[in-house]
């Protein structure tokens, strides 16, 4: 520990803080919310517009809130939610003052500035080109520069936690490996340098376009490269959503991995093979050959599914044998029976490990099967499909580590601890209604980033069947109802940061012992068996391979194509 | 635990539970069986795109769909003034998309094969037939060659699925398919 800084010990969790990283911590969770606010709001105006009887918003306001909702919500929340993470993971968890921290503060207010920008010049009306902002269709020049300054912030973040780690090598602050928990923030980080540095190779002639310096580009090139951004970008999210994982299991239930070696091998699948998985959006294009298409849609016969897969294992699995330690034993799920459900910590990640596995997993890979897209893409499946990765299984994730995390930063006492014992539910069951509703109205046709259902100015009108608009209706009302968690959830952390009851500062000397780890031999071969755990992975399995044939299914039922 | 360095500092060398290998061993099967199924289906499925497309110049493109329309316009759609065209069977057909239309509307023959040529004039479109849920990703200066059997008769929609401005929600054409 270096004796320049300031830091903490967290009198509760025994957790270390130093000065600067917590602030870090503090400031960029804290502005991830309110632009998941403002995000999320913009969501609900979404799917009442789609609401084909309630279709609130008129068409020049549909689009230009769909594309400040994609950016505000995919990516200037989670990324700035992401910083707070890396932090996290490397400070806190090494016992390390944060490197570099007037830098982190650099990277942190270039994001802040660059998301601003790109918001104005979109709320401004001459941007609603959506996040992809897919030429030859043109933005304003500041609407790319924006996000590329915010994506610098980002890189400067991302270099702060490489050299935090580097320097609790050099003051020996840990021995041996790092934590699991930091090696998942390891590999998201790694992961945001190749994002980044796509975004740029892309985004920079893009904008040098919009500028007039450059006359052409090529669309197709455009979306490979954006892609590779927009892609791996996700396994950023999965990365670091995962890591929360098994970070939750080890505060809740003092949980171990079952086995080092498998859950790392499982992280490291990302890296390798991450950087094919552009290809899952470029499957109906024209000019990409089926061998290229293959070969990268699977990321090479599907090891990064592979490592999904072990996660969704591993993770339930560690609370299993940390919670037949204690005496669960009973049949094959008291363990899960007996999980404290009334803990927004839990529930929350365990809801998202849920539905990230079954609604987002499942439908994205059988969305990637190169013949299968033909039946999907650009459909509702589509937003449906990742809005259970990335709100039901990141969103969710990082709301339940903010109901442990925000009260230990702030110092303060949850406030409506019993609206916060609600909250996951209510969020996850409304999120839950608008991926498999927005899925089944996709499975019937009907289109994504689309404002008239009803084609009312077409010349050639079309209607789609009385389901689809049922089930557009459903996902109104599974809209508000996740509006209405999501609100609740940014009042219980403002609340919190503003009139939580004040935690003495007692006892700060004295660090709380860390729980006992629960499984004390090493390597899961000695310890406890995981049945359970076992049982729901071979009915995530069933369920996998049964939709997986009844989409092939589907689409043997098409006009046939060569 | 996760959020501390590992126990046993050689932690590769430690034994993994049986389960835990089974797990890995069953989920590497799938995913193999799911990487086979797609040249599978290239060999034995009939839902396949062609690797078929040329780069065009938008004008060069235009003409084409021109030429097909004054060669086999059959009539005109409604008092809608946008020409129907049956090509014959077999023959490369031209269809293109530009803000907010589709051109021309097509008849086709159930169960005979067309070439059909999918291109835009300006930004990108999505291709969307429906109700049969065909979508493809149109862009402009490539020439998109599939080659399409239909296997139902009646009337049908092309509704754009790639956003392309203000007027993307008005963008819908049509295509007819008779029976033989
Ligand atoms: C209250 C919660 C939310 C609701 C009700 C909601 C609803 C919707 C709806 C209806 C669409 C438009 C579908 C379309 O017509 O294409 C949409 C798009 C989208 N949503 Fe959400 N959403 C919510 C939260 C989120 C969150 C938290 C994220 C990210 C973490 C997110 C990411 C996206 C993205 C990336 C798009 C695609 C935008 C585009 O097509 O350009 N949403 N959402
Ligand atoms: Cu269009
Ligand atoms: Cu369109």
């Amino acid at each position: 520990m270096s004796i320049l800084s300031k830091s903490r010990i967290c009198p509760e969790t025994g957790l270390f803080f130093d000065d600067q990283a917590e602030k870090l911590i503090k400031w960029n969770a804290v502005t991830g919310v309110v632009f998941l606010l403002v995000g999320g709001a913009f969501g609900v105006l979404m799917a009442l517009t789609r609401w084909t009887e309630v279709h609130i918003l008129p068409a020049d306001w549909f689009y230009l809130l769909l594309t400040a909702h994609g950016l505000d919500a995919l990516i200037v929340w989670i990324i700035f939610f992401e910083m707070a993470v890396l932090y996290l993971a490397s400070s806190t968890l090494l016992k390390v003052r944060l490197a570099a921290p007037k830098w982190a503060w650099l990277g942190y207010w270039l994001m802040l500035i660059g998301a601003v920008i790109t918001n104005v010049m979109v709320l401004e009306g001459d941007s609603s080109v959506m996040f992809t902002s897919y030429p030859p269709m043109k933005a304003h020049p500041l609407f790319y520069l924006g996000i590329i300054i915010f994506a610098v912030g980002a890189l400067i973040g991302t270099f702060c936690f490489f050299g935090t780690l580097v320097l609790a090598k050099e003051q020996k602050t840990y021995e041996g490996s790092l934590p699991l928990v930091t090696f998942g923030a390891l590999t998201a980080a790694i992961i945001a340098v190749f994002t980044i540095a796509s975004g740029a190779i892309i985004l920079v002639p893009t904008l040098l376009w919009s500028l007039g310096y450059i006359a052409h580009i090529d669309p197709l090139m455009y979306k490979t490269i954006w892609w590779a951004m927009g892609h791996s970008s996700q396994q950023i999210n999965v990365s670091a959503h995962v890591s929360i994982w098994y970070l939750i299991a080890a505060i809740i239930f003092g949980a171990k991995p079952l086995s080092e070696k498998v859950s790392r091998m499982a992280f490291l699948f990302y890296i390798f093979f991450l950087q094919l998985a552009s290809a899952h959006h470029l499957l109906v294009e024209p000019g990409l050959s089926s061998e290229w298409k293959i070969f990268n849609t699977s990321y090479a016969m599907y090891l990064a599914v592979l490592g999904s897969m072990i996660h969704g294992l591993t993770v339930p699995g560690s609370i299993e044998a940390a919670q037949r330690k204690k005496g669960f034993n009973k049949g094959l799920f008291e363990w899960l029976r007996r999980a404290p459900w009334g803990n927004p910590v839990f529930s929350g990640m365990f809801m998202s490990l849920v539905m990230f596995g079954f609604l987002g997993g499942i439908t994205g890979v059988i969305m990637g099967t190169e013949q299968i897209n033909i039946i999907m893409h650009n459909t509702l499946y589509v937003p449906g499909h990742f809005h259970a990765t990335v709100v039901a299984g990141t969103t969710l994730t990082f709301m339940a580590i903010s109901y442990f995390l925000v009260p230990v930063l702030f110092r303060r006492e949850l406030w409506l601890p019993g609206l916060a014992k609600w909250q996951p539910y209510i969020y996850g069951l409304g999120v839950a209604g608008i991926s498999v509703f927005m899925m089944a109205a996709g499975t019937l046709g009907v289109s994504r980033r689309h404002w008239d259902n009803n084609f009312a100015d077409a010349t050639l009108g079309f209607d789609y069947p009385a389901a689809a608009h049922m089930f557009l209706a459903l996902n109104g009302l599974s809209g508000l109802l996740a509006g209405l968690g999501g609100a609740s959830f940014c009042i219980i952390m403002v609340g919190t940061i503003l009139w939580g009851k004040k935690k003495g500062d007692v006892a700060a000397t004295e660090p709380a012992p860390a729980p006992e780890p629960a499984v004390h031999q090493a390597g899961s071969a000695g310890s406890i068996a995981v049945p359970g755990t076992f049982v729901l992975a071979l009915i995530f399995l069933g369920s996998f391979i049964l939709y997986y044939y009844v989409n092939w299914k589907y689409l043997s039922e098409v006009w046939l194509l060569s | 635990m996760a959020i501390h360095p590992p126990e046993t500092k050689i932690w590769w060398k430690e034994p993994v539970h049986s389960i835990e290998i089974w797990w890995v061993l069953i989920a590497l099967v799938w995913s193999l069986i799911m990487f086979v199924m797609m040249p599978y289906w290239h060999v034995y499925g009939e839902q396949n795109l062609s690797n078929e497309a040329y780069r065009v110049d938008p004008e060069y493109f235009g003409e084409k769909v021109e030429d097909m329309v004054k060669k086999y316009t059959i009539r005109e759609e409604g008092d809608t003034g946008i020409p129907v065209v049956a090509p014959p069977v077999g023959s490369d057909v031209f269809l293109l998309a530009r803000l907010w239309e589709w051109y021309p509307i097509l008849e086709l023959k159930k169960g005979e094969k067309y070439r059909l040529h999918l291109s835009s004039m300006d930004w990108m479109h999505g291709f969307s037939l429906q109700p049969t849920n065909i979508n493809l990703s149109i862009h402009p200066g490539y020439d998109f060659v599939v080659t399409i059997t239909p296997t139902e008769s009646g009337k049908f929609s092309i509704i754009c699925n790639e956003y392309c401005g203000i007027g993307h929600h008005t963008m819908a054409g049509r295509m007819y398919v008779t029976d033989k």
